[in-house]
């Protein structure tokens, strides 16, 4: 019996043996596309009942729980509905574009899962020039969002897709430069590469990763128009933003590309500086019981349905007992903590102004990422102690100084109200 | 100055709490913690479980009948069709027999239809108020709907009659004061009937 961490990648292999020599790279791209377009869609739906649940438990509300068991049928009730909706297009709506926007927008969101490496020797593409590549293929996306908010010649939708364009635009700039820092210390951009490079210290735990992961994850909020940052879709604004005139499946198209993108940019910082999946050699088998017990205490559940769960989850901990937790396992843990975060975020905060939402791309983020390059070399240059302690306290002393320049000068004498007569 | 960025923690602090606390293990540990809690979950499933209400809510106005579901309180007197803001009350009567003479049943005129609109009702209980013989109640019945828009949506003389039991039991105070209104009604009416043989003679003559 193979590894737990390896078993798709020998189920793979074992699969390829059966084929003949000459098809064995075709097959390997076919599963590699099959796999991934398979596998977005599916992790959308139950991302959106993810978000919903932890969201209304914020809110002190259940969130879905009336189609199936703790509502685990609710994507699949959500996905018929957009599928039997109607289709509607604007009378003077440029019909061609306006399909073709959702259509851009999903397709770069799933190209960027192709440089995702999900667990140890398991990436669609190990492309060296890997963060490249997303940036190059991220951007397109606010192609889309213009697109579609032209195309559907409405004010509201227009008006998104402006805020979009000037959000996205400012956000990739302190994006890009704030993984600079994360490229000059590797010294590679194949995502892999930089994985590998943090087998020995997350570099979220180095103070210039531990800003330029802030910065590059809130950057990445920025571009998936996530709250706080969701100024082009705006619901109390902008009715929709720039989806306003979609329904149906048109509308789950953007969904999709949303909430992809939120998954990819978790699972990008989680790359970037979270260790990817790197993770403590914890055995599996204590998940494995950890696992079970919470399977078998579900109430809601059926019985039968716990006890096979509690049994599937026993042998298996038994079968891989001497095998730390596989590193897709720590991978797609970590990613989903972090749409936590996200969803956490969502929950939190209110919709920032465009004059702050601009403010902060271009007057702290950049300044700050600019800064942070800085702090990486230093801490790059000079050994241990004393290269960390420079870099805190040039990147502190950075964001305290920023934070002053940019506070909005406020007068404290009284203000005199005069009212017009 | 505080900490930059303190505010924002503070606020990813309160949420985070409120997601814990909804969670029993989650309550047991802030209890731990000596963190104070909030409410907690305050859905009530709905089919599932049912929220009680408060003894005066009001949905939609019912007839009351004492005894036998002939010997309804209303004497077709049409004061609350008057009054009706919104006009849904219609009323056919009083009933009269073959002579057109006023029928009457248990000493009562009585309607022959009495029919009130759902879909128009505003269940505003003005019709409770301006009633002189309590015969008109307000329910607080609020599963009304129906897939039927024009037959189910009016609610004819049938559908519109409970018993004063059903009255005691959903409303307890209020059907107290009626009873007792209406018991002091009755107990009194042998002393304007004596005075009323004196009176007689003396408003005759006057005539």
């Amino acid at each position: 019996m193979s590894s737990l961490d390896q078993v798709f990648v020998s189920a793979q292999t074992a699969l390829f043996q059966l084929l003949p020599e000459a098809l064995r790279p075709w097959a390997g791209i076919a599963v590699r596309i099959g796999v991934i377009a398979a596998l977005a869609p599916a992790v959308m739906m139950y991302l959106t009942l993810f978000e919903r649940k932890v969201i209304a438990r914020m809110q002190n509300r259940f969130g879905p729980t009336r189609v199936g068991v703790y509502g685990l049928m609710q994507p699949l009730s959500d996905g018929l509905k957009m599928l039997i909706k109607e289709d509607i297009v604007p009378r003077h709506a440029d019909r061609l574009l306006h399909m073709l926007a959702p259509v851009t927008a999903v397709a770069p969101v799933i190209l960027l899962f192709a440089v995702l490496p999900i667990g140890r020797n398991m990436v669609a593409a190990d492309l060296n020039v890997g963060l490249l590549y997303i940036f190059a293929v991220a951007s397109v996306g606010s192609f889309a969002i213009f697109t579609g908010g032209w195309a559907s010649r409405s004010k509201f939708s227009t008006l998104g897709a402006m805020r979009a364009v000037a959000q996205l635009i400012s956000y990739e700039v302190p994006g890009a430069l704030s993984v600079v820092a994360l490229i000059m210390v590797t010294g590679t951009l194949s995502m892999v590469s930089i994985v590998d490079a943090q087998a020995a210290r997350w570099f979220l735990f180095t103070p210039w990763g531990f800003v330029a992961g802030v910065m590059f994850f809130l950057c990445g909020v920025a571009e998936c128009n996530r709250t706080p940052f969701d100024m082009p879709e705006a619901e109390s604004e902008l009715t929709a933003g720039f989806h306003t005139e979609y329904s149906g499946m048109k509308f789950a198209l953007w969904y999709l590309a949303e909430f992809l993108e939120a998954f990819l940019v978790c699972g990008f910082t989680v790359t970037l500086f979270l260790g990817g999946w790197q993770g403590p050699a914890v055995p599996f088998w204590l998940l494995a019981t950890l696992l079970a017990v919470i399977v078998g205490m579900a109430q809601k559940l059926p019985l039968p349905v716990r006890a096979v769960g509690v049994l599937v989850l026993a042998a298996a901990g038994l079968l891989w007992r001497a095998d730390p937790i596989p590193s897709w396992l720590w991978f797609t843990a970590k990613t989903y903590a972090l749409f936590f975060v996200l969803v956490w975020f969502r929950g939190t905060f209110p919709r920032l102004r465009a004059d702050q939402l601009m403010g902060l791309a271009w007057k702290f983020f950049l300044p700050m990422a600019l800064l942070n390059i800085f702090a990486a070399g230093v801490w790059v240059s000079y050994p241990f102690p004393m290269g960390t302690i420079a870099s805190v306290l040039l990147l502190a002393a950075g964001a305290w100084g920023l934070v002053r320049i940019n506070q909005p000068a406020s007068s404290h004498a009284p203000r005199t109200y005069v009212l017009a007569d | 100055m505080a900490l930059i960025g303190s505010g924002v923690l503070q606020g990813l602090g309160v949420t985070l709490r409120t997601f814990i606390e909804t969670y029993p293990w989650g309550k047991a540990l802030l209890g731990v913690l000596r963190i104070r809690t909030g409410q907690g979950l305050v859905t009530i499933e709905y089919p599932d479980v049912r929220q009680q209400h408060h003894e005066r809510q009001r949905i939609f106005p019912f007839l009351v009948y004492d005894g036998a579901p002939d010997n309804l309180r209303c004497v077709s007197c049409k004061i609350c069709e008057q009054e009706c803001p919104p006009q849904c009350i219609h009323i056919n009567g009083p009933a009269k027999d073959e002579q057109g003479r006023p029928a009457k049943v248990h000493g009562r005129t009585y309607p022959v239809t009495f029919d009130i609109n759902v879909a128009i009702c505003m269940s505003c209980r003005i019709c409770v108020d301006v009633c002189p013989f309590d015969a008109i109640e307000m329910d607080n019945e609020f599963e009304l709907s129906t897939e039927e828009r024009f037959g189910r949506l009016v609610f004819n003389k049938a559908r519109l009659l409970k018993s004063n039991e059903y009255f005691q039991q959903i409303k307890p105070t209020e059907a107290a004061e009626v009873d007792a209104r209406l018991a002091a009604k009755a107990k009194p009416s042998p002393k304007p009937a004596a005075p009323a043989p004196a009176a007689g003679p003396t408003a005759a003559p006057a005539a």
